[in-house]
């Protein structure tokens, strides 16, 4: 029952985006509530299916497949797969797609093609739940791509911008170089086992089966398949498209770039986990930490509001992915759902202010001034006090400050990490990991206050903003009710022994003994001995970042010139992006471009020069051949010709016309003849 | 036994008949290539015919020819007339064309 | 299985009703032009109805490739026979044509190329007559290729299209037309002469017994030539894994080389298709192209599987580097003909790795992209030609913001190049993994450099969607109408084919499973 729901879960938004995309125009309201009624029916049946499921069935795996092509002897079978992790997943993305749905009705109501971006959205919620639900990796990349052209259709929405286009492009094309890797991956697997299907591969690994036979291939093909993660979730070194991404509507960062798509790639890593092995997973641990310290740097420094919450996303990520990594998977992917609750809540909060700054700005014809420059706020928490306080929520969350969902996850994770580095001494990782939190807490706080609190710049320009309308608060409201901690433990200071714990657990590890992580019982261990010290060293270093924070923006006891001055080129560094972009654009896109015009050019002056070349050398060839026919062989012709018309002007002398002179001929011929032969 | 020209000169038969016919188609034979005139041409003509006809009603009296011999100088004679009128009337055109009858004029064929 | 209508084999009727076509368009007055597409769009629609009635019945159980009795809708007569000549014995050509799972999804094709050919070649409208006639022979003689059992039934239909083909582009062709005629015709003619003497070489040295008179005939039978048991003691081609086995199995893949084509042999490609006039362009790189894999599946990997073996690394690397090479010159081109064109050189590598991996994952994947490939080149051509006919540039940095002016053509242009681009859910991404996945398992290396071809052409045709339909939009771009009720037509089957064959590839599959699976077993038995 569990796989025909899902089926229909999955079908409705696809339906959505068939009607909308052939009759959008023609639906009356451009078949908004056509679209956000669908993703609501599947929001509700997800919702059931993930109570049923946790509550009476919990330990089940329910799965459904069919054949999709023979190939040979080989049947490719593509099925679903309904566990916890799915379930949960599917409220995820279909709650905040349905919320998302809602608030656009508000946010895009005057864009001119208001259908046709609701349809995308359908489509885009069709291929995450795709992800979502199946049991095999092929149809995972498949689903996996299509999310891909939804972001990017939607990233380029508006696309008579230069940049968004160019954002689009950018999106996609990193996301294919991690795909790439993840295809290699699958090809990895698929050569050794015959299959795609997860639980197959898992249970040959088990077996021993191990591909081309060598432990090398089987970490291998791990780390290929967490490329596509890479890619996805904007890991470090493909993290560059996320931030450009933000070209897209608001609701769309909302939902694609912050809440769900980009949690695909730490829902894929969950997902393969049995078959990684420890190097595998250091790798992942490794990677998710730098991304982490990389993009939170990164942050503190930006003025456009959708750039810090979208580094903001990217250090948020590095951090589940860090958890798969260190062995917390459940905090981990707990991170993923309470992150997409308040990271929707942050984005749709900007996108409310930024509605709000745009109708002010557009009413005093004003085109200049950048309304998502956080330093043209500030003093809005009077002018909006629904998307004030619920942003405030949003922020204290994703500080981790206790009685919030982020508190959860991520002393989880912290402590994760710190048990993971007294296994086996990866100090780096739990320090990169405490400081994140403490520079989370402060660039966050460093976002809210200079939005929100103190004297906008320029009182005039934000003396007319208004509340944004029901339609976009309210979701803002949902979102900030469930970044608080009761919708996952009645706990506030204990996750462990809430309901998300016992539903999700780390599952099994497939690989040899001698490839094998840290087992579950060894890492809770670990955990066990350090979470009280894990807890307290995490709301103190929190507690820092905010009051840092508070110090500087909003008491200005600290300058922030003079610091940024003091850090010199850290400053410098981090504002640039430390210079990704550029040195990406200069090596890679640069030298691919140069490399295509030297194929260029080799195609057209050697490959073709040869060609052509051949062809000339035989045009000359047949130009002496020619020469000799029009002078030697013709010569011999004409030369003939020349003395058969000579002989002939000759011979013509004896043609008298007069018929006795031939007759005389005739007669001594006869009589010569007649002596001849008598 | 083997007879001598003279011999046979002697004894009236076939030879002094085909002697005739020699002579006869010699003088024709001259009259067509010398004379200039396309009617004496003609007569010419006339002459080698006839000239043939004595040839073959010798053959025809003295040899198992018999009637054949006389068959075919009806014949001739008849060809003869035919003849004699088409060329008449080709001379006529060349008169017409020519306004002469003088074969050394007609030298259209000249290479 | 035997089909006749009117007594007359149904591959007869699929293969000759366009010149029947032809002689009805010759024999109609030079102004009736209506009359004379309707001639042809009806000989050629009806080969579309043939194809499905042959899909329809075709038996997917039936092995095909070198076993006669295996071949479905078989037509086979003696056409040449002479007796006893000294020293050689009797010779034989026969028409001889039947189709197996390799050829019939090209069959399909073809009739399907070739009518929307047709529905795009409505608005041409110099020397009218002349160019549905020769357009005519040239559907028929591509078709009798894809059918053809016998070598020289074979070399004729296969030579046969060179004609009409040089005259398509040199008459109907751009500004530099008679150029790339020529050099079109020079090349594929290197080609067939090679051919030729593969032919004859062979032909000298297969000879069978023929069981009713006991007596030795030499024969052009193809699938005589696969049996190693026929050829003669001491011949030039006898023996497994001489040289001149090797020579001859070269000389013909450099034909079908010429034709894939296969860097270093494409440069004729590019002008040809730039010269072409649309609908020869979608003939051209929807049908032709796939002539030379074809080529090599049904001449050389069962006729010299020993020679295939030892070469068939070799030609993997020219896939893998036709694909990286073909997708780096296509991001370099400024003409949007041009790119598909070299976006061509690189799809068609990928048939060549899938093929070349001689396994049944690559040589379906192989297989299926040649039929794929087809169906979207066809649709990039066609949109190239719809703007051409509009605008008369195909500079890409000529045009922009399309999007605004022309939705439905963006959304169609936009599916086919998303199919180019390997997109799940679109027939492209299918072939792309089968052929992939096969390669994979035969060479690690050659395959994983290959797959980097696809972030290449996803950076080609994402710039291209972003010059052309992207951005704003120019000033004379301003009054651009949208499709016509006829484009869309000629898109709408093709596109289905993309969606239909992207979700549920089966239906073609099974078509070829079959006689490929066996094709892969005879090869790698070493053709026993």
């Amino acid at each position: 029952m569990f796989t025909q729901l899902s089926i229909t879960i999955l079908l409705l938004p696809l339906l959505g985006f068939l009607l909308l995309i052939f009759f959008g125009k023609r639906l009356p309201r451009q078949g908004d509530w056509l679209a956000s009624g669908l993703i609501l029916i599947s929001l509700l049946l997800s919702l059931y299916l993930l109570i049923t499921k946790v509550t009476s069935h919990s330990a089940e795996v329910f799965t459904m497949t069919f054949s999709w092509a023979v190939v040979g002897s080989l049947n490719v079978e593509f099925g679903i797969l309904i566990d916890n992790l799915a379930a949960v997943m599917l409220v995820v993305a279909t709650l905040i797609s349905t919320l998302v749905h809602f608030f656009s009705i508000g946010y895009m109501k005057e864009d001119v093609r208001y259908s046709r971006y609701f349809a995308y959205l359908g489509f885009f919620s069709f291929s995450m739940l795709g992800i979502v639900i199946t049991d095999n990796l092929l149809l995972m990349y498949v689903f996996w791509e299509l999310v891909g052209l939804s972001s990017y259709l939607l990233i380029g929405h508006w696309y008579e911008k230069k940049s968004a286009s160019n954002a689009a492009n950018k999106a996609f094309i990193v996301n294919r170089i991690g795909d790439f890797g993840m295809f290699i991956g699958i090809m990895i697997l698929f050569a050794t086992f015959s299959t795609f299907t997860f639980e197959s591969i898992f249970d040959s690994i088990g077996s021993g089966q191990l591909p081309f036979g060598s432990h090398g291939w089987l970490t291998a093909a791990g780390i290929l398949i967490f490329c596509g993660a890479v890619g996805k979730s904007a890991q470090f070194p493909l993290h560059v498209w996320l931030p450009d991404a933000m070209e897209g509507p608001t609701p769309v960062s909302a939902l694609i770039h912050a809440a769900t798509m980009v949690a695909a790639g730490v829902y894929m890593v969950a997902r393969v986990f049995p078959m990684l092995t420890a190097d595998a997973l250091l790798v992942i641990a490794y990677i998710g930490a730098i991304t982490a310290l990389i993009a939170a740097t990164i942050a503190i420094t930006q003025f456009d509001i959708k750039k810090v919450l979208a580094y903001s996303t990217i250090s948020q990520l590095g951090y589940m992915i860090m958890a798969l990594g260190v062995g917390a998977y459940t905090a981990g992917f707990m991170h993923l759902v309470t992150h997409a609750a308040f990271k929707a809540g942050l984005f749709l909060g900007s996108g409310s202010v930024i509605y709000a700054m745009h109708k002010v700005l557009h009413a005093q014809n004003d085109h200049h001034t950048d309304a998502q420059d956080i330093r043209n706020m500030g003093g809005l928490k009077s002018k909006m006090p629904f998307t004030y306080w619920t942003f405030l929520i949003f922020t204290l969350a994703i500080s981790g400050i206790p009685f919030t969902s982020g508190f959860l996850s991520k002393d989880e994770i912290l402590a994760g990490s710190f048990a993971f580095s007294t296994l086996n001494g990866h100090w780096l990782l739990p320090v990169i990991g405490f400081a994140v939190a403490g520079l989370t807490a402060f660039y966050m706080f460093r976002l809210l206050i200079l939005t929100f609190h103190g004297k906008p710049s320029d009182e005039s320009r934000i003396a007319g903003i208004t509340e944004s309308p029901k339609v976009m608060t309210i979701p803002l409201m949902i979102l900030a009710s469930l970044s608080l901690f009761f919708f996952y433990s009645f706990n506030p200071f204990g996750a462990a022994s809430g309901w998300f714990f016992g539903a999700i657990e780390r599952p099994m590890s497939m690989v040899p003994e001698i490839l094998q992580p840290a087992t579950a019982a060894v890492f809770n261990e670990a955990l066990h001995g350090i979470h009280t010290t894990a807890m307290i060293l995490s709301i103190l270093i929190a507690a820092g970042g905010i009051l840092l924070a508070f110090a500087v923006y909003q008491w200005k006891k600290i300058s922030a010139d003079k610091l940024a001055e003091k850090a010199g080129f850290l400053y410098k560094g981090a504002y640039n992006k430390w210079y990704f972009d550029e040195m990406y654009d200069k090596v890679f896109v640069g030298g691919l471009l140069l490399l295509t015009r030297i194929m260029k050019w080799f195609d057209e002056n050697i490959i073709d020069g040869i060609v052509n070349g051949s062809a000339s050398v035989m045009k000359g060839i047949s130009n002496i051949s020619g020469w000799f026919d029009n002078n030697v062989v013709d010569g011999l012709v004409n030369a003939t010709a020349t003395s058969a018309d000579r002989a002939g002007s000759m011979l013509s002398k004896i043609q008298t016309g007069k018929i006795q002179t031939y007759l005389v001929y005739v007669v001594f011929s006869f009589l010569a003849l007649f002596v001849l032969f008598m | 036994m083997e007879l001598s020209f003279f011999q046979l000169l002697a004894e009236p038969g076939l030879i002094h008949f085909l002697i005739v016919g020699a002579i006869l188609f010699s003088l024709g034979l001259m009259a067509v290539l010398s004379k200039r005139n396309a009617i004496m041409v003609l007569m010419g003509v006339e002459l080698i015919l006839n000239s043939a006809n004595i040839n073959f009603i010798a053959f025809g009296r003295f040899t198992e020819l018999s009637l054949d011999g006389h068959m075919i100088g009806l014949f001739v004679i008849i060809i003869a007339a035919a003849e004699a009128a088409v060329a008449l009337a080709i001379v006529l055109n060349i008169y017409n064309r020519f306004k002469s009858i003088n074969l050394d004029d007609i030298s259209l064929m000249k290479g | 299985m035997e089909l006749q209508i009117l007594g007359i084999g149904i591959l007869t009727w699929l293969v000759f009703l366009p010149i029947v076509g032809m002689l009805v368009v010759l024999l109609l007055p030079d102004k009736n032009r209506n009359a004379i597409r309707w001639t042809a769009a009806i000989a050629t629609g009806a080969q579309v109805v043939i194809a499905g009635i042959i899909f329809a019945l075709f038996d997917r159980t039936q092995l095909g490739i070198n076993e006669a009795e295996s071949f479905q809708f078989v037509e086979q007569f003696s056409w040449i026979t002479v007796d006893a000549v000294p020293w050689v014995g009797r010779i034989e050509i026969s028409y001889f044509m039947g189709i197996d799972g390799l050829s019939i999804l090209m069959v399909i094709l073809t009739a399907l190329i070739g009518f929307i050919g047709v529905i795009s070649s409505w608005n041409i409208d110099k020397m009218v007559k002349g160019y549905f006639a020769l357009y005519l022979l040239l559907v028929t003689s591509m078709m009798g290729v894809f059918v053809s059992l016998d070598f020289f039934l074979f070399f004729i239909f296969w030579e046969a299209m060179l004609l009409p083909m040089y005259f398509l582009i040199g008459i109907w062709g751009g500004p530099r037309r008679e150029y790339a005629a020529i050099k079109f015709f020079l090349y594929t003619f290197v080609g067939g002469i090679l051919m030729l003497l593969t032919m004859l070489a062979l032909y000298f040295s297969v000879a069978y017994t023929d069981p009713a008179t006991g007596q030795s005939v030499h024969t052009f039978n193809i699938l005589h030539m696969m049996n190693p048991a026929n050829y003669i003691e001491g011949s030039l081609l006898a023996g497994i894994d001489t040289t001149w086995r090797y020579v001859a199995w070269m000389a013909l893949f450099i034909n079908f080389a010429i034709k894939i084509p296969l860097f270093p042999f494409h440069t004729w490609l590019p002008d040809a298709h730039v010269e072409a006039p649309t609908p020869i362009s979608v003939i051209l790189a929807g049908v032709l192209l796939k002539l030379g894999a074809y080529g090599i599946l049904r001449l050389n990997f069962p006729i010299f599987p020993d020679a295939t073996l030892y070469f068939v690394y070799f030609m993997a690397a020219l896939g893998m580097i036709s694909i990286i090479y073909g997708a780096l010159c296509a991001m370099a081109q400024d003409d949007f003909k041009k790119l598909i064109a070299y976006s061509s050189i690189s799809h068609m590598g990928i048939v060549v790795i899938g093929i070349a991996a001689l396994n049944t994952q690559g040589m379906v994947g192989g297989v299926l992209q040649m039929f794929n490939h087809g169906i979207i080149t066809a649709v990039l051509f066609l949109a190239v030609g719809v703007l051409y006919d509009r605008t008369h540039t195909r500079g890409l940095y000529d045009f922009g913001g399309i999007a605004n002016q022309m939705p439905k053509y963006t959304g169609i242009a936009m599916v086919g190049m998303f199919a180019a681009l390997g997109l799940p859910g679109l027939n492209g991404f299918v072939s792309e993994l089968f052929s992939f996945l096969g390669a994979f398992e035969a060479y690690k290396w050659i395959a994983i450099v290959s797959v980097t071809g696809i972030i290449i052409t996803a950076g080609y045709i994402l710039w291209t969607i972003q010059r052309i339909f992207l951005g704003e939009t120019p000033e004379k771009l301003h009054d651009l109408k949208d499709l016509t009720a006829r484009e869309i037509m000629m898109f709408v089957p093709l596109l289905i084919l993309i969606i239909l064959l992207g979700v549920y590839p089966s239906p073609a599959i099974e078509l070829m499973n079959t006689s490929l699976s066996h094709l892969v077993e005879f090869v790698t038995m070493g053709g026993s």
